[in-house]
């Protein structure tokens, strides 16, 4: 692993800004932290090369579209199912409503995050495709009520 | 209401963020007039709020990552209001969630290193309000990590 690049206080507000609204052009970003286009543009390159910026995404109105509930889901394989993991792993990430897959260490194997368009159609993801995957012991399902995203430690 | 078309530049935009006005056009086969003001309809009607910038905070030097669990004593009239008030406050919490099920809220926590995490979870975790129980799973890899909707 590289040495983590340091950043200092006009790196950090250019990322603040970035997290509010990713569109920002560097000129503007530039105006509102007194720095020149140019050098702006050049930071969010180094940002970027340095592998910190690493995307964006769209922020929409899950519920308009159609996607009204989101669950977590926490998922422990049967003792017998250990070998399976791979065929587990590659099973789960098929399934299109399922957004988030990650591997933790605690109660449970894995951690998922699951969209749906209501409870019935979770309920019928969480039958049909999920409780089917192979090696699947425990689930335990906590339905989303409200999220909030923070800027993080960048002060 | 939102037609195949309206659908068809969100998937494009949700796969590609990165792309002009003119490159989404020309991905969803638009003039770049009829695209823009698809895209101007979704932005007015609230369905797209924004784009936010995705930080890797690995590569800055923030190595573990923690789900805090998170069950509050629920006897506590404003158990749920006087903690999430004092969370917010913890700049190391990027996510927080509250839920319905066995935990009442989710936090997703990141630290330097193990010793690092372990000041925080003892200083600033622990010594929040209203806490009945916690649990912690600690992230070891993502395998799968899309935040498109299936449209």
């Amino acid at each position: 692993m590289t040495a983590p690049l340091n950043l200092d206080a006009a790196d950090r507000a250019i990322l603040r800004a970035l997290v509010g609204d990713a569109s920002l052009s560097a000129s503007e970003l530039g105006r509102r932290l007194g720095l020149s286009q140019p050098a702006t543009w050049r930071r969010i390159r180094r940002l970027t090369d340095a592998g910190i910026l690493k995307g964006r995404r769209l922020v929409l109105d899950r519920e308009a579209l159609g996607f009204g509930v989101t669950v977590f889901l926490g998922i422990k394989l049967a003792a017998r199912g250990r070998p399976e993991l791979e065929v587990f792993e590659r099973a789960v990430c098929a399934i299109p409503e399922v957004q988030i897959v990650e591997h933790v260490l605690g109660l449970y194997d894995y951690r998922l995050r699951v969209t749906a368009r209501d409870l019935p159609d979770f309920e019928r993801v969480l039958r049909r495709r999920i409780m089917t995957l192979p090696g699947v012991g425990q689930v335990e399902s906590n339905v989303l009520l409200s999220e909030e995203r923070l800027p993080g430690p960048l002060g | 209401m939102l037609d195949d078309t309206d659908r068809r530049i969100l998937r494009q935009f949700q796969a590609e963020p990165d792309l002009s006005a003119q490159g989404l056009a020309d991905r969803v086969g638009l003039s770049h007039g009829a695209c823009w003001r698809r895209l101007e309809k979704l932005r007015s009607s609230g369905i797209l709020k924004g784009q936010e910038a995705v930080i890797d905070w690995r590569a800055l030097g923030w190595a573990v990552r923690v789900s805090l669990r998170i069950t509050l004593d629920k006897t506590r009239r404003n158990a749920f209001d006087a903690f999430l008030e004092e969370v917010r406050k913890v700049p190391e919490v990027l996510e927080i969630q509250t839920l319905l099920g066995r935990v009442d809220i989710r936090l997703e926590l990141i630290a330097r290193d193990l010793s690092h995490y372990q000041t925080i979870w003892r200083d600033r975790i622990l010594t929040l309000p209203h806490i009945a129980d916690i649990e912690a799973l600690m992230h070891v890899a993502d395998i799968k990590s899309v935040d498109e909707l299936p449209l």
